[in-house]
Formats: C-alpha cells, sequence, structure tokens
C-alpha cells in the first residue's frame, strides 16, 4: 500500500502540474464578482431568531432520555456492578451496562479505513474493563432528562484497581516512535543537525511545554436518534456525517446506506464534534428499548468522554551562521497519548516546511498513557508547535541582536525544506511587511523592558502562523438546474459556523453565471452526495472541487439538451462560459441562450447532473500551506503580574479570500482562542488517578469579551493557482502563532521567557 | 414533590404550566413549550446561552427556579421579532456576522437588548464589561460589538 502511494507521490511531482486534474488556474480565481463580497450568513436569520433545531432539539414521538455514569478509576475491571434501584427508579425505561448491551464491533479506527471515524477503536462497553478514569460504565433511559440524572445516581460500581500510567513524566520515559505521525514519516534527518548545532556560531537550545486543552464547543456534544427496523436515522453535531454512516453501519452490523445521520446545524465543533461513545450508546440502548433516544451530555460528560488536545513536550534547537541562516533547525519531542489513538498532536510539523535549514531533524514520539483518547482541537500540533519553534526563533534572533523578522526573512526558503517541493503560493515575508507597517512594528524596542506606562510594562511580539492546505479526496457534488433558473447544488458537507453555505453559493452563482439568490446550498445529510469532513480547514476547497467537477458536467449537458435550434449549436464546452443565466460563446457574445430557455425547448423542469472531484494530486505536487505573521502587544503589570494583550493584528496569506465577512470571523475567532492557548486555557489532568480535574466553564477559563482587545486582521488575497478557488482553508490559521506572539510580547515587556504555556501571573512574578 | 400550577405571559400570550418546585426556566421552556432558543451550556449560570427576560430583566434560565415566573412576563428569543421582522438587535446580529454556529446569540441578543435598554450609547469597553458574562466559543466578541453599536443607531432611527 505504502509504496504504491509512494509511486505514485513520486510520479505526480515529476509529471507537468497541466497534466493534473485542475491543473490549469481556476479561471474564477481573480475574478471579482460575487467571490470576496462580504455577503451576510444565509443562515442567520434563523440563528437570530433561535429558530435553528440542533441536534438535542429535534423532537420526535416517544423520546426517551438518556444518562451516562463515568467511571472513576482508570485502569482494572468493574467487581460489582448493582443495578436494581435504579431499575426500579421512576420513569426508567433502561438500564444499559456491558452485561446487556448489544453485541458491538469497535468502531474502526480514524484513517484506518477512508470513513472511518472512531477516536480510539476500543469496544464500547462490551466487557468489565476499564481502560480510562471517566469511560462509561452504564447508560439509563427514562422519560425525561431528571429522572435519567436520578437513576444513574442510584447505580452502585465498584472496581477492581489495575496500575495504570497517567503520568506523563513515567510515560514519557518509555515513549515510543510510532509508525507514521497522520501519513508523514515519525521523523526527518537532513544532514547531521546535532553537529551542525554544536558548531553554529549563534545558538539556542530550548524546552517548551504545552498542556491540555478542551474545544468547550458552547453547544454540548447531543444525538437525537431512532431504529425503524434496520433503518437508523441519528441527528447529531457532528463534523463528519458520512464518516459517522460508515461507522456506525460497521459498529452495527448495518449497511452504510442503512443509516441516515442529519447535522444541519452544529454549535461549534473545533475538532471535537466526531464520533464518540455517546451516539454509539445512545443508538444501543435505543435498538435495546425500541424508544427514540435523547443523549445530551453534561458539560463534564463532555470531558470524561470526548478528549481534546493533548499535552506535549518540545525540544527547539536552532544553530545560525553569522551571515543569519540556518545551519541547524531541530524540533523534537513527545505528546501524550493512550495506546489506540490517531491524534498524535503534530507539533513537528511547522519546523517541516517553514525554514530553510543545512541540517534539519524533526522527531516525534508518542505514550502509552491509560488515558481518554485524544481529539483534533483547531490546529492540533501546529497551534502548539508554533508555540515553541517561533519563541524559539524570538531567542535565536535576540541572541543574533537581530530583529526576528528580519531573522526569518533570512530563512525563507526557496522551496519545501524536507520534501523539496516548490511552493504553490507563498507570500510570507510579504504578510510581514504589511503586518509590520500596519502595527507599527518600527516602535518596538528590542530591549526587554523599556516601555512603561505607570504600573504597566509595554511589550511587543510577533510569530509565523502556518497550517497545511488540505483537500479530502472522496465528495460529490449535485446541482438541481430548475426550468426557472435557479440551482440547488447539494452535498453533504457541514455548517459549524464556517459561513459553508453562504460561501459555496457565492461561489456557485458565480460558477453558473447566476444570481446569488437563485441558488441555494443543501448539505449536513447524508441522504445528499457524500461529502467529505469538515477538518484540517479542508472543506472549502474541497466542496469548491466537487462543484467545479460537477459544473463541467452540467456545461456539457446542457449543450446537449440545447440542440440543433439554439444559438449555442455545435459548440463545445470549452468553447462557452456561463454567464448571465446561461451559456455563451467565450468570443461572440451574441451567442448565448439562457438556461431557462434551453430547459423550456427541452420540455425539462430540471436538469440534474452529479460529479465527483478529482484527486488532491496538487498537495503531493507542491508544497502547500496557508500563512500568517502574527502580532501583538501586551501590557504587563510590574505588581501583579496581571496580563493584558492590548492590541492584535493577524496578516494572513491564504491565498483568494472568498467572502471577506465570514473570513474575518474565522481569523479573529482563530486568534481569540489562540490568546485562550496563550494565556488561560489549560485542561488539568491529575498525574495519580488519570481524572480531568476542571471538567467545567468555571475551571477552564475560555477567553470572554474582557479578554479580547482590538483585533485587526488584513490578508494579501493572493490566489494560489493550483487551488480551487484559488482559496486555502482558513479556519485553524488564526490559532497557530499566537501563542508565540503573546510570549515573545510579554518577554519583551518583562525579559521573562515563558517556556510553559499557559502563561499565567504566578510564572511572571 | 407536588406539582404547582404556574399562570404567566410567555411572549405576549397567557399560559399555564404544571411544574415541580425544583424545574428550572429552560427546562419549562423547552418540556411544555417546545421552546429551545435559551440552551444549557454550562449549567452553572457562567455562560449566557440560557438567558430569558422575566419581567424585563436578563435571567440565566439554567439557575432560575420556574417556580418564580409565576405572574409575570417572560420574553424568550423567539418572542423577539414582530412577526417575523427582525428586530434591530437581530438585524444588527447578522449584518454584521456577529456569530459563526450561533448557538450563543440568543443569550447575546437578549443581553444586548438590556445593554441599549440601559447605556443607549455605550463604547467598546462598556459592551465587553457588560457582556462578558455570555460567552461566544466561535469568539465572535470583536463584530458583536460592532452589532450592538449598530443596533444602537438603528433604535435611535426608529425613536427619530
Ligand atoms: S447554561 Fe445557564 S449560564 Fe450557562
Ligand atoms: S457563535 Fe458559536 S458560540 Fe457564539
Amino acid at each position: 500500500m505504502s509504496i504504491i502511494m509512494d509511486v505514485m507521490k513520486t510520479a505526480v511531482r515529476l509529471a507537468p502540474g497541466s497534466w493534473l486534474p485542475g491543473g490549469t488556474p481556476d479561471p474564477l480565481m481573480n475574478k471579482h464578482g460575487l467571490i470576496g463580497k462580504p455577503a451576510s450568513r444565509i443562515d442567520g436569520p434563523l440563528k437570530v431568531q433561535g429558530k435553528a433545531r440542533f441536534a438535542a432539539e429535534v423532537s420526535l414521538p416517544g423520546l426517551v432520555y438518556a444518562s451516562l455514569l463515568y467511571s472513576t478509576i482508570a485502569r482494572g475491571r468493574i467487581a460489582t456492578l448493582e443495578t436494581a434501584e435504579a431499575e426500579a427508579a421512576p420513569g426508567v425505561a433502561l438500564v444499559m451496562t456491558y452485561r446487556n448491551a448489544p453485541r458491538m464491533a469497535p468502531p474502526p479506527l480514524m484513517m484506518s479505513a477512508p470513513k472511518a471515524a472512531g477516536a480510539s477503536g476500543l469496544p464500547i462497553m462490551q466487557d468489565a474493563e476499564i481502560r480510562w478514569n471517566g469511560q462509561p460504565v452504564a447508560l439509563v433511559l427514562a422519560q425525561t432528562q431528571e429522572q435519567a440524572d436520578h437513576a444513574v445516581s442510584l447505580i452502585r460500581v465498584t472496581y477492581a484497581v489495575a496500575p495504570a500510567v497517567t503520568s506523563f513524566d513515567a510515560a514519557k520515559a518509555k515513549a515510543r516512535t510510532p509508525e507514521n505521525i497522520l501519513g508523514e514519516p515519525s521523523s526527518i534527518e537532513i544532514g547531521d543537525a546535532e553537529k551542525a548545532l554544536k558548531d553554529a556560531a549563534f545558538k539556542v537550545d530550548l524546552i517548551y511545554r504545552t498542556p491540555r486543552h478542551n474545544h468547550n464547543a458552547i453547544e454540548l456534544h447531543a444525538a437525537t436518534v431512532a431504529w425503524n427496523g434496520d433503518q437508523l436515522t441519528v441527528h447529531d453535531a457532528t463534523q463528519m456525517v458520512n464518516g459517522t454512516a460508515w461507522t456506525l453501519a460497521q459498529v452495527f452490523g448495518v449497511k452504510e446506506e442503512q443509516v441516515r445521520v442529519l447535522s444541519p446545524y452544529v454549535g461549534g465543533g473545533f475538532g471535537g464534534k466526531g464520533l464518540g461513545d455517546h451516539q454509539i450508546l445512545a443508538i444501543a440502548a435505543s435498538r435495546l428499548s425500541g424508544r427514540p433516544v435523547r443523549i445530551l451530555l453534561s458539560r463534564e460528560g463532555v470531558y470524561r468522554v470526548v478528549g481534546g488536545r493533548t499535552t506535549t513536550e518540545q525540544r527547539v534547537a536552532l544553530g545560525a551562521k553569522p551571515d543569519g541562516t540556518l545551519a541547524a533547525l531541530i524540533h523534537t519531542g513527545v505528546a501524550a497519548t493512550p495506546t489506540r489513538n490517531v491524534c498524535p498532536e503534530q507539533f513537528s510539523f511547522p519546523a517541516r516546511h517553514l525554514y530553510a535549514a543545512n541540517a534539519i531533524k524533526v522527531a516525534q514520539q508518542v505514550t502509552d498513557m491509560d488515558m481518554l483518547a485524544n481529539i483534533f482541537m483547531r490546529a492540533p500540533g501546529e497551534s502548539v508547535g508554533t508555540y515553541a519553534l517561533e519563541c524559539a526563533i524570538d531567542e535565536l534572533a535576540e541572541a543574533m541582536q537581530l530583529d526576528p523578522i528580519e531573522l526569518r526573512r533570512r530563512i525563507e526558503p526557496e522551496k519545501d525544506p524536507t520534501s523539496g517541493t516548490p511552493f504553490s503560493s507563498r507570500h510570507l515575508v510579504e504578510a510581514y511587511r504589511h503586518g509590520a507597517e500596519r502595527f507599527g512594528w518600527d516602535r518596538r524596542d528590542p530591549t526587554p523592558r523599556s516601555r512603561r506606562e505607570g504600573e504597566w510594562l509595554i511589550g511587543m511580539g510577533c510569530a509565523t502562523a502556518t497550517y497545511p492546505y488540505y483537500r479530502m479526496p472522496g465528495g460529490a457534488a449535485r446541482i438541481r438546474l430548475t426550468a426557472d433558473g435557479r440551482a440547488i447544488v447539494q452535498m453533504a458537507s457541514h455548517e459549524m459556523g464556517m459561513g459553508t453555505a453562504t460561501v459555496q453559493a457565492q461561489h456557485a452563482a458565480e460558477r453558473l453565471g447566476l444570481e446569488y439568490e437563485k441558488v441555494s446550498f443543501e448539505y449536513g445529510d447524508t441522504s445528499l452526495p457524500s461529502g467529505t469532513l469538515a477538518g484540517g480547514s479542508s472543506q472549502t476547497a474541497s466542496i469548491a472541487a466537487a462543484i467545479i467537477a460537477v459544473s463541467e458536467v452540467l456545461t456539457k449537458e446542457l449543450l446537449k439538451l440545447a440542440g440543433n435550434d439554439s444559438p449555442l449549436a455545435g459548440l463545445k464546452p470549452d468553447e462557452v462560459e456561463a454567464r448571465d443565466g446561461g451559456l455563451c460563446h467565450v468570443d461572440e457574445p451574441g451567442r448565448f441562450e439562457s438556461y431557462v430557455s434551453i430547459l423550456k425547448r427541452a420540455h425539462r423542469d430540471e436538469l440534474v447532473c452529479e460529479a465527483e472531484a478529482p484527486q488532491p494530486f496538487e498537495m503531493w505536487k507542491y508544497s502547500m500551506h496557508s500563512y500568517g505573521a502574527q502580532f501583538c502587544e501586551v501590557r504587563v503589570n510590574a505588581v501583579t503580574g496581571e496580563i493584558r494583550v492590548s492590541r492584535f493584528l493577524g496578516s494572513f496569506d491564504c491565498g483568494r479570500i472568498l467572502n471577506a465577512k465570514t473570513a474575518t470571523s474565522q481569523f479573529k475567532g482563530g486568534i481569540i482562542m489562540g490568546l485562550g492557548l496563550a494565556l488561560s486555557e489549560e485542561t488539568l489532568f491529575d498525574e495519580r488517578s488519570g481524572r480531568i480535574m476542571n471538567p467545567s466553564l468555571a475551571e477552564y477559563h475560555v477567553p470572554v469579551h474582557m479578554d479580547v482587545p482590538a483585533i485587526e486582521v488584513i490578508w494579501t488575497d493572493i490566489p494560489d493557482p493550483h487551488s480551487p478557488l484559488g482559496a486555502h482553508g482558513i479556519g485553524e490559521i488564526g490559532i497557530t502563532g499566537v501563542g508565540a506572539a503573546v510570549a515573545n510580547a510579554v518577554y519583551n515587556a518583562t525579559g521573562k521567557r515563558i517556556r510553559e504555556l499557559p502563561i499565567t501571573l504566578d510564572k511572571l512574578l | 414533590m407536588t406539582a404547582r400550577t404556574i399562570h404567566f405571559t410567555l411572549n405576549g400570550a397567557p399560559v399555564t404550566a404544571d411544574i415541580k418546585p425544583h424545574h428550572n426556566l429552560v427546562e419549562l421552556l423547552q418540556t411544555h413549550f417546545g421552546l429551545t432558543g435559551a440552551r444549557e451550556s454550562c449549567g452553572q449560570g457562567l455562560c449566557g446561552c440560557c438567558t430569558v427576560l422575566v419581567d424585563g430583566r436578563a435571567v440565566s434560565g439554567c439557575l432560575f427556579l420556574a417556580v418564580r415566573i409565576d405572574g409575570t412576563e417572560v420574553v424568550t428569543i423567539e418572542g423577539l421579532d414582530a412577526g417575523g421582522k427582525l428586530n434591530p438587535m437581530q438585524e444588527a446580529f447578522v449584518e454584521t456576522g456577529a456569530f459563526q454556529c450561533g448557538y450563543c446569540t440568543p443569550g447575546f441578543i437578549l443581553m444586548a437588548n438590556q445593554l441599549l435598554d440601559a447605556h443607549p450609547d455605550p463604547d467598546d469597553d462598556q459592551i465587553r464589561h457588560y457582556l462578558s458574562g455570555n460567552l461566544c466559543r466561535c469568539a465572535a466578541y470583536p463584530q458583536i460589538i460592532d452589532a450592538v453599536k449598530l443596533a444602537a443607531k438603528k433604535r435611535k432611527t426608529i425613536a427619530a
């Protein structure tokens, strides 16, 4: 398998770009019509009226409510389990434990098959075994949520405790190198980086630590599920409807077509809304009880069964030559993981693509801990990896008495430093230039503690943001062109707030030459053509590629339908373009016919076409990434250590921006989550018991309004000639680099380097 | 625990409900009236996702005992528009893009309306301070400031 993949990758890399599907630049990438317009969210009116129905708000007749009981030990077996009292409690319809749960296959582990969505691949409530602290050990169904919660409190469990690995320090000592990190090599060595470091004129060699984080979407994880014979319907809050349907089919031994997953609205995902134990248990209980089931996790419940970002310890060592270029770049370390998990917190990814160095060493290890499976969280790896790398760059610049932006300019690579492939579109230096100008970087004094206003020390810092371009294979789109000249575009994709439906309606309207109001986009339902997951900032490009593919088919079909009586008669697809609600000869504006007219003459109510997006070969041929330069100004109280971010600016290079309004929101939202990462967020994990100690919004501090300063975002808006619409993903880039920009600003203000997140005031005192 | 019958006005209409003394306002609205705009997220009075107006005052529905609304006027997000015509704050939220997923939005809109009732012309810091009890994990905070200011303008135009 991997040999074939390698051969294919090499073949794609050697082939001329124009041979690839989509090998010529998308003609829309430079067009200024609907693309780029700050259109308001299509679902806006529904959402401001509280009328958008989320997964836990779908009502079904005969619904019963689920509640879960979670283990309080990390490893061992259930010794005794008393459920009689719960069974007899008012309103209870079912108590399910490993004893009576239906036999279910473990959910196939993510990446083990194209649509596999399992987070850990562990069996779910199939035996007495306990594998993490917080694992569900019983589920109760009752007529009301309150009755279910009450009955759960009546279940008595005792455990035979087994030794558990819950200390990262202990696990680290036995860290192992996994076969790969999300399909990429676990380690890469180019030259002898350690020796080059030793011999370098300037060097830093530092350890950085980052904690666990939870997504904390405001919508709690929920599903409303019902069986009808062997047909399963799941109203879910998910970023992967098709992956969920396929995986549930494997778990319950039914066909994929027998499972319908709907998820039209998701109240925030950030990577966390996938397939967890809770949906599977609710579906199992529904099967056992013959009743439709609602499961709505409590906030604590989300922490117990939905993992997040994991803790890392990273070494970054940089060696520079007197001319300011890098002799050695080393980024290695360990992330805390349970044995079976595909979320290794790929912190070493940025260092693979960001800077030129004569010798490079990156290596990532994982552990075997008894803990809840990690789940991807916004820019997994890149967010904490850029913290370490970009702080180290700042430290090196200081050692060299060089401006940190100038240092980055000197180590700007010509091609991808580890893969050797050309960059498809990289304008990082430009992003820095624009950002520095706008932010007033020239007012920064490189000497720490040199600016003070009363009690407040003021500092500035910057850091690079980076996130890969991904486009997922396997998505298909359908267009229904109706006799009244409207188009409905359908694809089972996701809207968690990114603006998917709005942006793709803009796109399809421009592509088909229709007015924006005449196009709608349907998504969030597996009965539509299969989409790809909303993850890896890939969805926009993935949907766009499918829409391009189906538009081409539609043009062909329309020309066939137009026939000999049309002004378009005899024209080939590449001789026409879509405009003004119809097709037109590229050079002869007179040869035009509207869609309405074509369909009418052919006596058709509608024309329906469907097509799959081509394979994302551009990702193999080119090194494709989003970039940004993050600028931060902080004020640190010299007496109390209190840190206030007073100004922030993100200058991004993410290809063409498709909707200025929704993009601004994505960038700023990412930056704000980054401020949380920098200053306040930490999931506290008890190293003795493996229990999460702060499973609530009271003790896990997400940024609130008062934490957020004026934020400005700007972008280069330079299209990538190798991506659909010239666009890159923008959902995750915003959080990257923020941790380092804040830490570097804190250093500039105080003279203290904080190498462990979050940067809380106690670390400054 | 015995059920009690309460009478109140819900979005302008007189209604009655039989509830237990420990039930909270969110449960009441969701289970008795099918209104889901006020939703629980933290359940601890921290996030404002469950905000409801009781006699014109914004309360956290997750901590507010339903029995206490006996005889009051309750307004939820569903009752804010005038027969489908969005209220100025709702309009402003859409126009400025003051949300992403929209899950927190009902709570923000009710709270922001109360803010404008108290301070018709708020500056950025006033807005930040007033709305710091509402969490938005999508972090549309900067656009929410824009929305509140736009709504303030809209209100003035309507009043003039
Ligand atoms: S759910 Fe009521 S304040 Fe959070
Ligand atoms: S818009 Fe998603 S939580 Fe506020």
